[in-house]
């Protein structure tokens, strides 16, 4: 009766004869047909062709470009010119360091702040507590919200008069009122702010779900053992929590790289808010167009980037090899 | 069994968390303002806050900016734009990105780590890297003027809707191929010996049971589109085509100081996001943690 392994569809048992067991692992390609061959050429040719011409050819043309100089208008007009668009960004263009130490500053940011109130969140509201799924919503409602809504939203905090901020601290109206997000001292501080706000949401989310995922008798284990919650907590569930670390890790290191959008939006990333990504786009579609100084910090911004992306890669793909 | 009754009492009564109560309440608190406070804000007519200020609880409150802002700031323009880029994206998408999983997680051959490998890289690159390449790309790609009043790809919602769908493609087929790869070997085996063709395996069986992550992706990846705001920037410079989250920010400049008018837009732009997370947040969760649970 129950001898057909999973073969379920109903005009299966005529050929069930030749299905002793279902093979372990996924099939050959060499063993199809000529037009399952085709079929399957498409399928995965026109996913790659898009992704190889509008992804990997694309990056490869920014290091390119980074090597050229060139005004973006006549293809017969690039010239080459060695690492001068490289030397220029690190030695004289003003914004570069400026713009890379506070890339450094919203990584140190989000990954001491920002991360740790999310994981903090995850762990208090992993407890049996009461109202836990209303806390939930609350913190994650911002996660659905743009970058460019998030800035708006914070805009009418920080605003110098009107803004909630300054009213509450009772210096809205004075000569002493700041400007949140205008004053060069304060505004990267008062974006990370802005940005801690759904940041902390996006990482509660995922490790509540890693969490969740997490063997209940590993803390019954523990308990009878006779670990505290603490305890429990450092030694038995932070080890086995190890894969969504890694990928909280990554993404907190991706997400302070990416950052773009709030910034632009404030004051397209000037006077205080410079970061490199928002330095390639102003060279790229400002008055005078440099593909090349602007190609060449969008290469350094890649470099940085690699090194997370193949920390990822590796950590995820090492097992399935 | 005699080693669970100890601790069994311990787990039954509530314990009660004052402390973190506390915590969370405050948090909480905090979390809600900023979206409590543009409501407000939108809600009071420009008079009365320049009358007393924002900080005062002066009536009346009504609907008078939402319209305002609705007809004065083109919003309708806007939105109808989003829904043009964002469903064929999401569409697009998905549909390749199941292709390519389906052919990297059912078969093997010689490169499909390779490629996989690629196109999950692919998705976490900063956009800013393929900015330059992409924009001198689609401005010397001629098109006829029938098509693009550009003359080029630049200013279409084809360049917008590409570039997303190359984008975005990477970290969907990452997913689900990791959700195919779960599925039994034993369904398509036996279509197989049924005579079923490859696209019938995927069609008839793969998709089917794959449509749970697809619902999650879907969710997902409308809200992520929907709130993009990065590649519409670059490619489209007519005003009246941006995409709401892009052409909000044009409403800003227009209602310069007007903090209600402003107010009232972001609210507006908001709630078909909090339409979509009311109404399938499990998916939109499950999308979100689909990606790195499984990672």
């Amino acid at each position: 009766m129950s001898v057909m392994p999973q073969t379920t569809l109903p005009s299966a048992a005529a050929a069930s004869a030749g299905v002793t067991a279902p093979s372990a692992r996924p099939r050959r390609v060499r063993r199809l047909s000529g037009r399952d061959r085709l079929v399957l050429g498409v399928m995965v040719g026109v996913p790659t062709l898009i992704q190889a011409v509008l992804v990997w050819i694309p990056t490869l043309l920014s290091v390119g470009l980074s090597f050229t100089k060139w005004n973006g208008l006549d293809l017969a007009d690039i010239r080459p010119a060695g690492l001068s668009n490289y030397t220029y960004a690190v030695e004289e263009y003003p914004p570069f360091w400026p713009a890379l130490a506070h890339n450094i500053i919203w990584l140190v940011f989000l990954a001491l702040v920002a991360t740790p109130i999310g994981l903090l969140l995850a762990v208090l509201l992993d407890q049996k507590i009461r109202g836990t799924r209303l806390y939930q919503s609350v913190f994650f409602t911002p996660v659905m919200l743009s970058m460019v809504m998030v800035g708006i939203i914070w805009q009418l905090i920080y605003a110098r008069n009107e803004g909630l901020l300054n009213n509450l601290l009772g210096t809205a109206g004075t000569p002493g009122a700041v400007d949140w997000f205008g004053d060069s001292d304060v505004n990267l501080w008062a974006a990370l702010v802005a940005t801690t706000w759904r940041h902390a949401g996006y990482i509660m989310v995922l490790y509540l779900a890693g969490l969740k995922g997490i063997d209940p008798s590993l803390r019954e284990a523990a308990a009878l053992d006779g670990a505290n919650g603490r305890q429990t907590f450092f030694r038995v569930i932070l080890p086995a929590m190890r894969p969504i670390n890694i990928v909280i890790v990554v993404i907190t290191i991706i997400e302070g790289l990416r950052a773009f959008d709030i910034v632009y939006l404030i004051n397209k990333g000037t006077n205080g808010l410079e970061l490199l990504s928002v330095l390639v786009i102003q060279n790229l579609v400002g008055a005078g167009q440099v593909i090349g100084v602007g190609s060449a910090l969008a290469v350094i911004l890649l470099v940085i980037s690699l090194g997370p992306i193949v920390y990822y890669l590796v950590r995820t793909f090492r097992r399935a090899d | 069994m005699t080693a669970t009754a100890p601790i069994a009492p311990a787990a039954g009564r509530p314990r009660r968390h004052y402390g973190t109560h506390l915590f969370l309440v405050v948090m909480a608190v905090m979390w809600l303002v900023p979206l409590l406070w543009t409501l407000y804000a939108a809600l009071r007519p420009k008079a009365v806050t320049d009358k007393y200020g924002y900080w005062s609880l002066h009536g009346p409150l009504n609907l008078d900016n939402f319209t305002a802002a609705w007809s004065q700031g083109g919003m309708a323009t806007y939105f109808g734009n989003t829904l043009l880029i964002t469903v064929p994206s999401v569409v697009l998408t998905l549909g390749f990105a199941s292709m390519m999983a389906f052919a990297v997680s059912r078969f093997t051959w010689r490169f499909n780590l390779t490629l996989l490998i690629l196109f999950t890289a692919g998705n976490m690159l900063p956009p800013q890297v393929l900015a330059a390449p992409l924009f001198e790309m689609f401005k010397h790609t001629p098109l006829p003027y029938s098509i693009s009043s550009s003359g080029t790809l630049l200013d279409t919602y084809y360049a917008v809707i590409a570039v997303e769908v190359a984008f975005q493609m990477g970290f969907c087929t990452f997913v689900l191929s990791n959700y195919m790869k779960a599925l039994p070997s034993g369904l398509t085996e036996a279509a197989r010996v049924d005579g079923a063709s490859v696209w019938q395996q995927y069609s008839r069986i793969i998709m089917p049971l794959t449509r749970p992550a697809l619902a999650a992706l879907g969710t997902l990846e409308v809200v992520w589109l929907y709130n993009d705001y990065f590649w519409p920037l670059l490619f489209i410079h007519s005003g009246d085509r941006l995409p709401i989250t892009t052409g909000i920010t044009n409403l800003q400049g227009q209602f310069l100081l007007d903090y209600n008018m402003i107010a009232a837009g972001a609210t507006i732009t908001v709630i078909p996001t909090l339409a979509v997370y009311l109404a399938l947040q499990r998916h939109f969760v499950a999308g979100l943690t689909l990606g790195a649970s499984k990672g």
